[in-house]
């Protein structure tokens, strides 16, 4: 058995069902071994980088860790913003890389580039391999690393040489033993205590949740905690649709492009109860202020969150499902919290019901989301680009049980199309949405291609405005002074573009005409695109 | 404040361009830094000096921490702990100069390594404070040169890391 051989073989033992890849020179090897075991599936991306996202797409709906491979140099770098997307939003990612010869390491030959080296400041974890016999041990510790604590990716660069050395005997580790990675898992009593109580003393309790609710799986948990003591949510862009819109204790998402509601809720709490949250900039702009004006709890499994951005009154430090577990065993008196939540109600009720503006010819983003939120599967997973598109999703699309999944960390344009297509290949049945821009569907349109060869059912809605949206508002706004290169001028006819592989189109201009082109859309057989004329004055306050 | 952090890592390839890689990401500045494997020659120790804050220092710690080949990791306390740096400083000594400079170090506890008509080299292993002290007293006889290793230090007492 040689060290491709190993590697695949490694990888069958964690149960990778599908690899998302380009293949090149030093990656042959390992290709060449993969190609013996059909049971794991291959989808060739048209850049390395959407093989990063794919991945990320697959690891968010099937809770297991995605795997990307692709070849050294030029196939390593592009994956590098996949690999940075993953990082900043906790995902596990486990990417294999060819290299080149290990005895030509170091003289700038054909494709090589030191990928360990670049990855490193967003990574969690990465290898350059240099004996095949341990590329088990390697293996097992890389997706080890991948999916526990606080999830994140991990590289394996492999030489192609090691790719073709014979191991001396193939044993595939039982455990995992390394001594500088120890994550907590559960949360200090003592802590516990002091939160039960903190809930207890409060009488404007809210709880934000982030993506770590997602990463550690307690959604369960966390509306539990909720009801249980009536605590009103607000969330990050990360942990949207842990709650369903219409849930009486929903008060929408946080931040400089959230909701109103949740932004008065956390402005006025006296209780702020984080949940897998690192309080980012744009979630939450001032967190010394927050800090200044309310108690905090920080639950996180990752020390170094506490601290970072807030000084939490109590830290918490441990995996987010244990430590609800924990909350939830305990006696906890509810606070007195009706006049709070009555108050934030009126809020919430007043933006669900806002009546969008119109405009003769064009469709509002909110009017069209709000329907297609309504018409969507209870389970429907939703991706989402980044730019306008992306805010008015995460305000206006309204959310069941499904999850909504966008680039929140990093803000990649062109994530949601391949995330989609990962999500698709973890769960063929599950209804798929993609909702991007002209700009955004541009950065990654070639990925159709995957979409065609699996002839998977995915409906993207585009929106059209001809304007890099998001960018023009901001040139517009002070101390800037007007667009400049944000006009999508030269921008293909989309409708062609679907056709040229296989994908029928719908052009919807008319508000009138779009609930019956909602579900003409939603209905029809296979993947489908919908194009939403959008007025490029359209903002994201209006 | 200066504060000293000892770190326990894994003794491999890329663990010290992880760690300084650390502090250049977050525009930390490091004043000194020293690795030397331990008696488990499987484990080194990196011992490392920043100006900063309390807080900054902690931020320092939990992300070190968080590097899967950091094994452990202590900010040390001030007043206990044993601080050490060595220096090799080469100085322009003549037959006029030479035992001047010999009464310093004989004063400072500095060691003559090598000698030439032209010069002494000589090496002091002290706390910084005093290694500064020792160069500003040679200042005057035209120093050649100094390398210096940076401070490497142990807890006081029977603990340790």
């Amino acid at each position: 058995m040689n060290g491709a051989q190993a590697l695949i073989e490694s990888l069958l033992q964690e149960h990778v069902d599908h690899i998302f890849g380009y293949a090149g020179a030093t990656i042959c090897p390992a290709v060449d071994a993969l190609k013996e075991h059909p049971e794991i599936g291959y989808t060739l991306v048209r850049t390395e980088q959407n093989a990063g996202h794919m991945a990320s797409g697959y690891a968010r709906v099937s809770g297991k860790t995605g795997v990307c491979m692709v070849t050294s140099g030029p196939g390593a770098t592009n994956l590098i913003t996949g690999i940075a997307t993953a990082y900043m939003d906790s995902i596990p990612l486990v990417a294999i890389t060819g290299q080149v010869p290990s005895h030509l390491l170091g003289r700038d030959i054909f494709q090589e580039v030191d990928i360990t080296g670049a990855v490193a400041p967003f990574s969690k974890h990465s290898y350059l391999v240099k004996n095949a016999n341990d590329i088990p041990r390697i293996v097992k510790e890389a997706f080890h690393i991948a999916s526990t604590g606080r999830p994140g990716p991990v590289l394996i660069d492999i030489p192609i040489d090691v790719q073709n050395q014979e191991l001396k005997r193939f044993v595939y580790p039982e455990e995992v033993n390394i001594r500088g990675y120890k994550p907590s898992v559960k949360g200090n009593e003592l802590q516990i205590k002091r939160v039960a109580e903190a809930i207890s003393r409060s009488k404007q309790p809210v709880i934000c949740a982030g993506g770590g609710v997602w990463l550690s799986h307690a959604r369960d948990e966390l509306v539990e905690l909720a009801e249980r003591n009536s605590i009103p949510v607000i969330k990050t862009m990360m942990g949207l649709s842990v709650l369903p819109t219409d849930h009486p204790l929903n008060m929408g998402m946080i931040g400089a492009h959230g909701n109103r509601c949740a932004n008065k809720a956390l402005a006025k709490a006296d209780l702020l109860i984080m949940v897998g949250t690192r309080a980012a900039d744009r979630a939450v702009m001032d967190p010394g202020e927050i800090q200044r004006r309310m108690a905090t709890i920080h639950i996180d499994v990752d020390p170094a969150e506490i601290g970072k951005n807030m000084q939490a009154a109590i830290p918490l430090v441990g995996d987010v499902k244990v430590i609800l577990r924990q909350l939830l065993e305990r006696d906890i008196t509810p606070p007195d919290s009706a006049a709070w939540r009555e108050q934030l109600r009126e809020y919430r009720t007043a933006e669900l019901s806002r009546v969008f503006p119109r405009r003769e010819g064009y469709v509002f983003p909110g009017t069209l989301l709000r329907r297609l939120g309504d018409k969507l599967r209870d389970d429907a997973a939703v991706c989402v680009d980044v730019g306008q598109n992306q805010i008015f999703a995460c305000k206006y699309l309204p959310q069941k049980h499904g999850r909504l999944l966008t680039s929140g960390g990093l803000g990649t344009m062109g994530y949601a199309l391949p995330a989609a297509i990962g999500v698709k290949v973890a769960q063929p049945d599950r209804q798929t949405i993609v909702i991007c821009g002209d700009g955004s569907f541009q950065m990654a349109m070639n990925e159709l291609a995957a979409i065609r060869c699996a002839g998977m059912d995915i409906k993207i809605v585009l929106f059209r405005n001809h304007v890099l949206g998001l960018v023009n508002q901001i040139q517009n706004a002070a101390p800037y002074h007007g667009p400049f290169g944000v006009a999508l001028d030269g921008s293909p006819d989309f409708e062609t573009i679907a056709s040229a592989y296989g994908i029928p189109s719908l052009v919807l201009s008319d508000e009138d005409a779009l609930d019956e082109t909602l579900d003409r859309f939603l209905d029809s057989r296979g993947s489908c695109l919908l194009i939403c004329e959008v007025h490029p004055d359209v903002g994201t306050n209006d | 404040m200066k504060q000293t952090i000892s770190v326990l890592v894994e003794n491999q390839a890329g663990v010290l361009n992880r760690i300084t890689g650390l502090f250049s990401r977050r525009a930390f500045n490091i004043e000194s830094l020293a690795v030397g494997v331990t008696d488990d020659p499987t484990i080194s120790r990196i011992t490392i000096i920043v100006d900063s804050g309390n807080s900054v220092v902690e931020q320092v710690e939990k992300q070190l921490n968080k590097l899967v080949e950091v094994i452990k990791v202590r900010t040390l306390e001030e007043n206990n702990h044993i601080g050490r740096e060595l220096m090799l400083l080469k100085v322009n000594a003549n037959n006029k100069t030479r035992q001047d400079i010999m009464t310093i170090c004989e004063i400072m506890g500095a060691k003559v390594n090598d000698i030439s008509p032209t010069s002494l080299t000589l090496e002091l292993s002290d706390t910084p404070d005093r290694l500064d002290t020792f160069q500003a007293m040679m200042r005057p006889f035209s120093i050649l040169e100094v390398a210096r290793t940076g401070v490497i230090a142990v807890q006081k007492g029977g603990g340790k890391i």
